[in-house]
């Protein structure tokens, strides 16, 4: 075991860890958004939209995230849709993500009463209105807890994308290896990052969703 | 180029996967085997026990799985062991899938009611015979759904230890593609594999977890 590699290397590994930082930020945003629309309209929806939505859960949910990375980075441009690897590595994480939090935002809106869609349609409140500000919030208060370890899992998930190129966390790990010949102490070094990156993680999304949600967030 | 065609393609993923299919068996019987031990250590009576288990089961779950893959795969030898793809592939998913087992498993033992452990200690059985026969059959069976759940993400994670050179589906499907250039149906071809796999053990779970809350 030898670290005198390590010093060097503090940029390079800070670096990557940004990325996979901005990765999970862009993820984490654009998930939740995807998973609220897709929750809501397999809720609300027309039937067709509907079950189009259960098979895509079924289909991203029952392959491999490598694999999905693969399609959409190598075979999306047979149909001309070229795109960079860090947006074909944040819309793959994206798109999985969903999958997962679509359920998961939907189990929280079905935990909220009917009672308080019904109490909101009699105060005179629009379809819409009743479900940005009445039923959203507490679903979102319900599933927080498992909405924060999917981010958690997705960030750890998004080691995979420096098979694409992406200069993340994993991909400067490799970069370091092939040049020190210190391949098992790097990758030591680079595990223990994400692991402070995963607890810190969790650490935020609590206290975060303390601040926006009310309290009795665990 | 050599020409492929589909049904030259198709053969050769399904040849591969024989092997995804090979190591994911071989991880969740691996992975159960330790997982029970590690389990042993969580519901210890000992303190540090439980810490030490507790510990191993966060740092499994809070570093990226291609991260243990090249630990084990660069760090087995370093202990002057040679080793090659499949038993890095083998002991890094076995360890990954312990930690995730005995964490399920402990939901099991710890849903169960106390009066159960009193139960086996007024009849005068030992710890290790309450354990093999009151508390662990009901533990493994009450947490069936997320076990068979946790094997279809065992099973999608193989393809991770394509990275590190063990010749599974997606292996071979990197290479076909880069033969072929058509990874649209290349990779489409693969995940279609693995839904194929995955697909009827979801069913499976989504199953067992309605008998469960049906009681």
């Amino acid at each position: 075991m030898a670290f005198g590699w390590l010093p060097g290397a503090v940029g390079d590994i800070a670096h990557g860890a940004a990325t996979t930082i901005l990765l999970i930020a862009v993820t984490t945003l654009a998930g939740t958004l995807l998973s609220i629309l897709g929750a809501a309209g397999r809720r609300n929806g027309p039937a067709l939209l509907r079950r189009a939505i259960g098979w895509y859960v079924e289909v991203m949910r029952n392959t491999p995230f490598l694999v999905q990375l693969f399609f959409i980075f190598f075979g999306l441009p047979s149909l001309g849709i070229r795109l960079d690897p860090i947006l074909a590595a944040m819309l793959a994480m994206t798109l999985n993500m969903a999958a997962y939090t679509i359920e998961i935002v939907g189990a929280g809106l079905d935990a909220v009463p009917r009672g308080q869609t019904e109490a909101a349609l009699a105060l005179g409140l629009r379809p819409r209105q009743v479900f940005i500000k009445i039923v959203l919030p507490q679903a979102l208060k319900i599933i927080y807890p498992a909405l924060t370890s999917q981010i958690v899992i997705m960030m750890l998930e998004s080691a995979v994308v420096s098979q694409i190129a992406v200069r993340e966390l994993t991909y400067e790990a490799d970069m370091l290896q092939a040049r020190t010949f210190r391949s098992f102490e790097t990758y030591f070094v680079v595990t223990l990052v994400y692991l402070l990156m995963s607890m810190a993680l969790r650490r935020l999304l609590v206290a975060g969703g303390r601040r926006a949600l009310g309290a009795g967030v665990s | 180029m050599i020409e492929f065609t589909l049904w030259d393609i198709v053969r050769n993923l399904l040849l591969a996967a024989r092997w995804t299919v090979l190591l994911s068996l071989a991880a969740f019987v691996g992975g159960a085997l330790v997982g029970i031990a590690v389990l042993f250590f969580r519901i210890s009576e000992n303190k540090w026990s439980r810490r030490i288990a507790s510990g191993y089961i966060a740092l499994f779950q809070g570093t990226p799985l291609l991260m243990q893959l090249f630990l084990m795969f660069f760090g087995l030898p370093m202990l002057g062991l040679r080793i090659e793809p499949w038993t890095a592939a083998v002991l890094g998913l076995t360890f990954f899938a312990s930690a995730y087992l005995a964490e399920i498993w402990r939901s099991g033992v710890d849903a169960l009611p106390l009066g159960q452990w009193d139960a086996g200690a007024s009849l005068g059985l030992h710890y290790l015979q309450e354990l093999r026969l009151i508390i662990l059959p009901q533990a493994f069976a009450i947490t069936r759904a997320p076990t068979v759940g946790f094997l279809v993400q065992l099973i999608k994670s193989t393809a991770l230890t394509s990275i590190i050179g063990f010749e599974e589906l997606v292996r071979t499907s990197n290479a076909i593609n880069n033969a072929t250039f058509e990874p649209f149906k290349v990779y489409g071809l693969v995940a279609l594999i693995f839904f194929v796999l995955c697909f009827p053990l979801t069913q499976y779970a989504r199953r067992l977890e309605k008998q469960a809350a049906g009681h």
